[in-house]
């Protein structure tokens, strides 16, 4: 039913806007193609035969066919080491992140708040300011903080870009509620953990997811203030697999000859790719919701 | 960012102090407990390092600190200025981001436009699906991913029957950068503006249509206005980051073979003064690159301001 009344809508359309409404969902089209088939092709070609692969390239021959590039990846111990450092950090910078962000966004939002100008202003010169890489890195190595799990959970917790929207999104809270809890003789801390938290559950995951995702994905903090193997999170492990062209010792080691262990590194390579993106890739679609708002409340006022 | 004066402000001087006194010790919880983490982290980890910008003019002795290196003045800036690489690296940087913004700041609001027009809100969903999924690969993976397909085996050249490494031609980095760039982040970058967009007053659309307004116009009566104010602020914000181009992209999609147009100011700043320990250079690097950062976002807010009646950021 609704079928057919959309498509005598388009049917009613002028013949200019027929031809702009078929280009553009061409167009659209063309860029979901471009999107999926990379992908597609890294997951077909990460089954292969590292020899097929490379002489005939992608085949539906199945005998082909093979999950040696995944059992070595999970083999290793480094990739899991990865995984375990990935996650702990990401969990407890999130967690320290967010409650430095939302405790300093409600005096932020509120219009009574004295000293609000001053910390503005604080705030937002490090938005475009800053000593730059070698006077931080100084700092960090000062403070003894280097090659611990420290120098990457604590520099950049406090985010100046969320505590503005946090801020706004608290000041969108209809203010009968804050009257109401002053009315009471509830205290700034009562407020704010007890009522106006609660209702900011949408903003509270989307920053949260931000920083989490940020941390899982980036790399340069851990490059240059950690040192160890056993601190060094998943993209450090990645990087030297895919990008230095270094697989991880004991991944090709026993492969006869050095072209037989450049095919198989490079079979790893498309294995690698795989497992370390899907634990997010997967997670992602359950988070979709909040993206909008979270991107509104931050659009409404910078 | 807007200032809300305080209803304590018409007072006079000394009274004005003395209600500030009595705000705070009322208010204590705000300051001490709320405040408190966020104002230490921005001073220690923000205001400190600043002052380290000192050692651009120091040759700086780590041993010695700051104070007791020698003083240089601005030579770390002339030996940069005046090096032969500096126009390279400058324009290397300016070419990466300008090209960027050039081909990457339209495709996202083209991709809203489209994202409008679908009438089924399922379609729709499963499509911004698609659209957003490379937003959460990482760096990393997403220039392994580059790396392999483009390498000499790899699947663009299976398509294009030919075996050429394009990771080491100096003249592909940047279509590399801008493209896989594109690739990941335009359909995440299109969400603010689909956001705006749904904003769009249903009504004037409808009564665009019941005028006989075809797509063109009603783009431009009904969705071009409902856009225009982020798109501009969207806009002053991409010129404003012109200089700080993504170190971690530019030095994983760097070989030794293309250094000739991948070697950035950033990545230079990080060999110079991690790998090298040039500290003093490598700090008056960063400063010129971030000065330069802060004039264009100046001068950037004053035109739109001028272009656009008044309103900046």
């Amino acid at each position: 039913m609704t079928q057919r009344k959309k498509k005598s809508e388009f049917a009613k359309l002028p013949a200019g806007d027929k031809v702009l409404l078929i280009i553009g969902y061409v167009l659209l089209g063309l860029f979901v193609v471009a999107i999926i088939f990379p992908m597609v092709y890294i997951i077909l070609a990460s089954f292969i035969d590292p020899i097929t692969l490379q002489n005939q390239g992608l085949t539906f021959d199945f005998t082909k066919w093979t999950t040696t590039a995944y059992a070595r990846v999970l083999e290793n111990s480094q990739i899991w080491v990865g995984f375990g450092n990935a996650i702990l950090y990401s969990v407890l910078f999130t967690i320290i992140s967010v409650v430095v962000t939302l405790l300093a966004a409600y005096p932020m939002s509120r219009a009574d708040f004295k000293g609000k100008g001053f910390f503005n202003t604080i705030f937002v010169i490090t938005m475009f300011f800053g000593g730059g890489l070698i006077p931080t890195y100084l700092l960090i190595s000062n403070l003894g903080m280097l090659d611990t799990i420290w120098a990457i959970l604590i520099p950049g917790a406090f985010s100046v870009w969320n505590m503005i929207i946090a801020r706004t999104y608290y000041m969108g809270i209809p203010r009968d509620l804050q009257e109401a809890a002053e009315i009471d003789g509830a205290t700034e801390m009562i407020y704010f953990f007890k009522i106006l938290l609660p209702v900011c559950t949408p903003i509270i995951a989307t920053i949260s997811m931000w920083q989490f995702v940020g941390m899982w994905n980036s790399y340069f903090d851990a490059m240059i203030y950690l040192n160890s193997a056993s601190k060094q999170p998943l993209q450090l492990v990645l990087r030297s697999i895919l990008i230095q062209n270094q697989p991880e010792p004991g991944m090709v080691s026993d492969m006869q000859s050095t072209a037989q262990r450049a095919q198989m590194a490079e079979l790893l390579k498309y294995a690698t790719i795989i497992i370390s993106s899907l634990p997010l890739l997967v997670m992602y679609p359950f988070f979709q919701k909040y993206f909008d708002n979270g991107i509104m409340a931050g659009a409404v006022k910078g | 960012m807007k200032k809300t004066s305080t209803p304590a402000s018409h007072g006079g001087g000394s009274s004005k102090l003395h209600n500030t006194r009595i705000y705070m010790q009322q208010h204590w919880q705000l300051y001490v407990i709320f405040m408190m983490p966020a104002f230490l982290l921005t001073v220690i980890f923000r205001y400190i390092p600043m002052g380290g910008i000192a050692m651009a003019f120091t040759e700086y002795n780590p041993i010695r600190g700051i104070l007791h290196s020698e003083w240089v003045g601005f030579d770390h800036f002339k030996r940069f200025l005046s090096s032969p690489d500096f126009l390279r690296y400058l324009m290397n940087t300016l070419k990466l981001s300008v090209y960027g913004l050039l081909w990457g700041f339209p495709i996202p609001i083209l991709l809203a436009f489209l994202l409008n027009r679908i009438l089924s809100k399922k379609t729709k969903q499963k499509i911004q699906l698609v659209l957003y999924m490379p937003n959460f690969i990482s760096v990393i993976v997403l220039c392994g991913i580059v790396r392999i397909l483009l390498s000499p085996t790899g699947m663009l050249n299976a398509l294009l029957g030919t075996s050429t490494n394009f990771m080491t031609e100096p003249g592909a980095f940047r279509t590399i950068y801008i493209a896989s760039g594109i690739w990941q982040g335009a359909g995440w970058a299109s969400i603010i503006y689909t956001a705006a967009l749904s904003n769009a007053s249903k009504e004037l659309k409808e009564a665009a249509v019941i005028d006989g307004a075809n797509i063109i116009q009603q783009i431009k009566a009904v969705e071009w206005p409902a856009i225009k104010d982020t798109v501009l602020i969207q806009f002053i914000m991409s010129v404003g980051n012109i200089m700080s181009v993504g170190f971690e992209k530019a030095y994983a999609l760097q070989t030794d073979m293309n250094m000739e147009t991948s070697e950035i100011i950033s990545t230079y700043v990080y060999k110079k003064g991690l790998l090298d320990g040039d500290y003093g250079f490598s700090t008056a690097v960063g400063l010129f690159n971030t000065v330069i950062n802060i004039i264009l976002l100046i001068s950037m807010n004053t035109i739109v301001k001028k272009m656009n009646e008044g309103k900046g950021i």
